[in-house]
């Protein structure tokens, strides 16, 4: 019963009460920690695999590492995806070995020697199809699809690494046996030409994207120490130059039970599946949780910008440096977003797009790139024809001095609480988005009913807090610019770049 | 099915780390029978004057949301207002009605996060509303009011046409939506119904006159409603009637007859300097979902195109590491013939090689023969998964609505499994012979003619035609082609 004394407004109480009485929460031996939440609508559940490491984690010069070892983690595992394992042991091994080689040439500050570096090119790719003979590609994802799987995937952020999909409830033990094993017992399989993938995917979300290109600019100016500001999905010459070894060890340092959350969420039984899902969870290695990152982002104290000249069309993007999630004020960033972004009567689109009429879009958001170490809460928009990036900022930057000298109004403050617990709400009879939220909350408050008890959190921002905030927060010393300023075509030339 | 012993014990498994090589582990895992399950159906209504009702109640959260289907869409809009829905569907709701404005509503709506938002499709528009069950009610009278008595206002679609120049602005920023858009082209025709394209001067064209004109010559054809949500069925039937029956008689719309040629085959180019990567786009013509071999079809694009499993994705992506994307397959539209289409996003330089084999692939499917086992994996892949297409209640309400809007049998899903399941190797020998012609594809690349190398001659696809997709009205020179 959702509904108390005809009101909607549900005690936040009421929700996590009936949640509580279907979600059960076990810890291993290993650390790991799983997570059942009943819901019997259809005979089908979701899960999600959240592991409490990302691209932020990424060691110097490695940088794209955890996504790749995302890539690594549908390639099987010495029970799936090969004819002989023990034998593609020894090939990838060699494997190893000749890319060491070849790499070490390669990587000679002279260039290395071009006739040595074919020889040892055509040794590793002769060590590559000697390793893929024992290889079924692609079968880990076969087996799961043909049982029904939905929506498989998995993604990488800087703070975490996720796997999830949905399945009908009779394989559960078949997951379970899956997952966990991918999980325990990863194989470095194929791991060269995955890498060439990820360069490609590389190229089509940053390369060959201006926006793309333009953000991955952003970051890496407004970072000077912190991981945050380097590329997601790495540098060219860092990812291109990942090998195996290096994922194996990320593997081993980051995926164990202390880092691991399971969220499963739909028609399964807790009393029988518990067990069960304990069973096969046991096999991933224990150990220690790893030490958490430790550079902190210094104080920046001068604005920065980036401009970029090009023939795309005009775009402008500024970020403030903003705590972590930890930090009590995180919630009334959620608020500015919210009354800054938030639909057609959120402030940018009413003044810039439908007062101003000088933009096409115009939002804030909050926890860029990331949010589990202090990260950036930034402002973006799109001119419309006509209109160029100056004026983007200048009716961004109006927009935040109204918001640092005049507090909002009731009604917006208002909004933002009744669409927070509303949102909340609707999400619950989506199993996978579930699974994903109960996962995410339990690994970064250690308990997932902070997905309920944030409302209480959200009740308590007050006007004067938006205030304190946007005056702490959103100032010129503070910020990082980066635009692009279109330049017309030189005539009839392929020119450009 | 897979030949699982179901009365396996599956602690004799474990530790599974520990099981010899080549023993399939994952077989002897008991697969039990799957819980009893019959999607909840829901209420259909037919009205006296033709219109159609849909009531799916769902208790489990408090909420009521609704949708009003009208026929109509960008397809028939006159060519020289190409991209007049794309107005409609934003300056119809921003409008509000006369006695409520657009932003009133929104400043109401927002507070009790609530929504209703407008919108236009290929062969649609639709106004739909959703809100917390005790705000249903007022809800659902403003959006009623909103659909009957709009209120077009000339400062709300200058608003959205300035947002639609926006877009035509940037579209050669886009590769992605480069290649998307002109491939259709290439398939339909450039002034097709299905791929025309607003530009400034067709959407500088639109009056509030045509809006209001758009409104209401379609809301004279059948309507389609659907509430899903926590409501009581009788009152909600009681209301619909009230606000529905009164409408006259509907007037049905003639039936389309879309006559395309295909595209003229060859290799196509649009240059674009700041990408290091290209997007090619392998196009013909297909069937629509009314063929017989549309089951088969569906097996067919799982070994052809299927994400991981497919043919293209094994030997493009895993076995050659040449893209990150590659798919594709049949569209399979409703009412008109689709699209047949491969993508794949190679680096430049590797565009020659990543092309041609998707192209022997494509050939192959005449050619290398389907054996039992690739079929038997395709149509596990699409029948297991075939729960996810109902295991919530809107989706079974969406697929009897789309169903209803395209006059197909309301047990359509149920026929169309039992087809996939007769499917054989024979089938698709037959289907590919068919529908798989190599000699009538054209491809499309959209990248970065200078580091293309060697060039796309060396496809042997003949000379290679440059497309120019400057943009009038504008000194485009994001994307143009060159000559």
């Amino acid at each position: 019963m959702m509904a108390i004394c005809g009101s909607w407004m549900v005690s936040s109480g009421q929700d996590l009460k009936s949640f509580e009485q279907r979600t059960a929460v076990k810890v291993l031996g290993n650390g790991l920690t799983l997570i059942v939440c009943e819901r019997h609508d259809a005979p089908v559940f979701s899960y999600t695999t959240f592991i409490d490491a990302g691209d932020v984690n990424d060691p110097m010069g490695e940088g794209g590492l955890a996504h790749m070892f995302e890539h690594l983690a549908f390639k099987g595992t010495s029970e799936i995806g090969t004819t002989d394992y023990a034998a593609e042991k020894l090939a990838l091994d060699k494997v190893e070995a000749a890319n060491k080689a070849y790499e070490s040439e390669y990587l000679k500050p002279a260039g290395g020697n071009e006739k040595r570096l074919a020889e040892l090119k055509a040794a590793f790719v002769k060590a590559q199809a000697e390793a893929h003979k024992y290889v079924v590609p692609n079968q880990f994802t076969q087996i799961a699809q043909a049982n029904g799987a939905d929506g498989l995937n998995a993604q990488t952020g800087m703070d975490e690494t996720e796997y999830y999909w949905s399945m009908p409830e009779n394989r559960l033990e078949l997951w379970a046996w899956m997952e966990s094993s991918r999980l325990a017992d990863a194989v470095p399989r194929e791991f060269y030409k995955e890498r060439d993938v990820v360069m490609e995917e590389r190229r089509m979300r940053v390369d060959s994207d201006p926006v793309g290109r333009l953000i991955e600019q952003f970051a890496a100016t407004a970072y000077v120490a912190h991981p945050y500001g380097r590329s997601d999905i790495g540098w060219p010459s860092e990812v291109g130059q990942i090998t195996a070894t290096e994922a194996m060890a990320f593997h081993r340092k980051y995926y164990v039970g202390a880092d691991i959350v399971v969220a499963v969420v739909g028609d399964v039984d807790t009393k029988t599946a518990m067990p069960m899902l304990e069973r096969y969870f046991s096999r991933v290695p224990g150990g220690p949780k790893p030490e958490d990152m430790t550079t902190v982002e210094p104080r920046q104290f001068a604005e920065k910008s980036v401009v970029v000249k090009e023939q795309s069309q005009p775009f402008y993007i500024e970020g403030y440096h903003r705590p972590s999630y930890r930090d009590p004020d995180d919630v009334v960033f959620d608020a500015i977003s919210d009354i800054m972004s938030n639909g057609r009567v959120s402030r940018l689109y009413r003044t810039m797009v439908e007062k101003e009429q000088i933009a096409a879009e115009a939002e804030g958001f909050t926890g860029y790139p990331g949010e589990k170490y202090p990260s950036l809460f930034a402002f973006y928009a799109v001119p419309l024809p006509g209109h160029n990036p100056s004026e983007m900022r200048e009716a961004i930057h109006n927009e935040i001095d109204r918001l640092k000298t005049t507090d909002v109004t009731d009604a917006e403050l208002e909004m933002f609480k009744t669409r927070a617990r509303a949102d909340l709400l609707r999400g619950l009879a989506d199993n996978q988005g579930m699974a994903n939220s109960l996962a995410e909350y339990q690994t970064r408050y250690g308990d997932w009913r902070e997905l309920f008890l944030e409302l209480d959190k959200a009740d308590k921002v007050t006007k004067a807090d938006i205030r304190r905030v946007a005056n702490k927060v959103f100032v010129a010393s503070n910020r990082t610019s980066a635009e692009i300023d279109t330049e017309t075509a030189p005539q009839k030339s392929g020119g450009g770049n | 099915m897979k030949g699982l012993s179901l009365g396996l014990c599956a602690s004799l498994l474990l530790p599974g780390l520990l099981v010899a090589q080549q023993s399939k582990p994952w077989e002897k895992i008991p697969v039990p029978r799957l819980h009893e399950f019959k999607p909840q159906q829901p209420q259909r209504i037919e009205l006296k004057n033709g219109i159609v009702l849909f009531l799916q109640p769902d208790h489990e959260l408090p909420f009521v949301s609704g949708a009003v289907l009208i026929r109509g869409g960008s397809r028939e809009e006159p060519p020289d207002k190409a991209g007049l829905i794309g107005l409609y569907e934003q300056a119809w709701r921003t409008s509000g009605t006369e006695k409520m404005s657009g932003d009133a509503m929104d400043d109401l709506l927002e507070a009790k996060a609530a929504h209703i938002e407008t919108e236009g499709d290929e062969d649609s528009t639709a106004i739909s509303w959703d809100s917390l069950k005790d705000d249903s009610d007022q809800v659902f009278g403003m959006a009623m009011k909103l659909l009957f008595h709009p209120s077009f206002s000339a400062q709300k679609l200058a608003l959205a046409q300035q947002q639609e120049s926006a877009a035509i602005v940037r579209r050669n920023d886009d590769e992605d939506g480069i290649a998307a858009r002109e491939s259709a082209k290439l398939v339909y025709g450039a002034n097709s119904p299905y791929t025309r394209q607003p530009e400034l001067e067709t959407i500088s064209s639109v009056t509030v006159n045509d809006l209001e004109e758009w409104h209401d010559r379609t809301l004279k054809e059948k309507l389609i409603i659907g509430i899903s949500g926590d409501f009581d069925p009788a009152a909600m039937e009681a209301r619909l009637r009230a606000v529905f029956e009164v409408l006259p008689q509907v007037t049905p719309e003639p039936k389309r007859h879309d006559e395309f040629t295909g595209p003229k085959p060859g290799v196509y180019l649009i240059n674009k300097d700041d990408v290091d990567q290209s997007n090619v786009q392998i196009v013909a013509l297909g069937p629509d979902r009314t063929s017989p071999d549309v089951a088969t079809l569906a097996v067919m694009d799982e070994i052809l195109g299927g994400d991981f499993v497919g043919r293209l994705f094994q030997k493009v992506r895993t076995e050659l590491g040449l893209a990150y994307s590659v798919g594709g397959g049949f569209a399979l539209p409703y009412d008109h013939a689709g699209m047949f289409r491969v993508e794949v996003l190679p680096q430049s330089a590797k565009t020659v090689d990543a092309t041609k084999a998707a192209l022997v692939e494509i050939a192959g499917l005449n050619t290398r023969p389907f054996t039992e086992t690739e079929v038997k994996r395709a149509k596990d892949d699409i029948l297991n998964s075939f729960l996810f297409r109902y295991d919530t209640r809107d989706k079974v309400l969406a697929e009897q609505e789309r169903l209803e809007f395209y006059g197909f049998p309301a047990d359509y899903l149920e026929t169309y499994k039992a087809a996939l399941e007769k499917v054989t190797v024979d089938d698709l020998k037959s289907a590919a012979r068919k529908y798989i012609h190599p000699e009538k594809l054209a491809v499309l690349v959209v990248g970065n003619e200078s580091e293309i190398k060697p060039g796309l001659e060396a496809l042997d696809l003949g000379a290679v035609k440059n497309v120019d997709i400057t943009i009038p009205g504008t000194h485009d020179a994001s994307g143009g082609a060159e000559k």
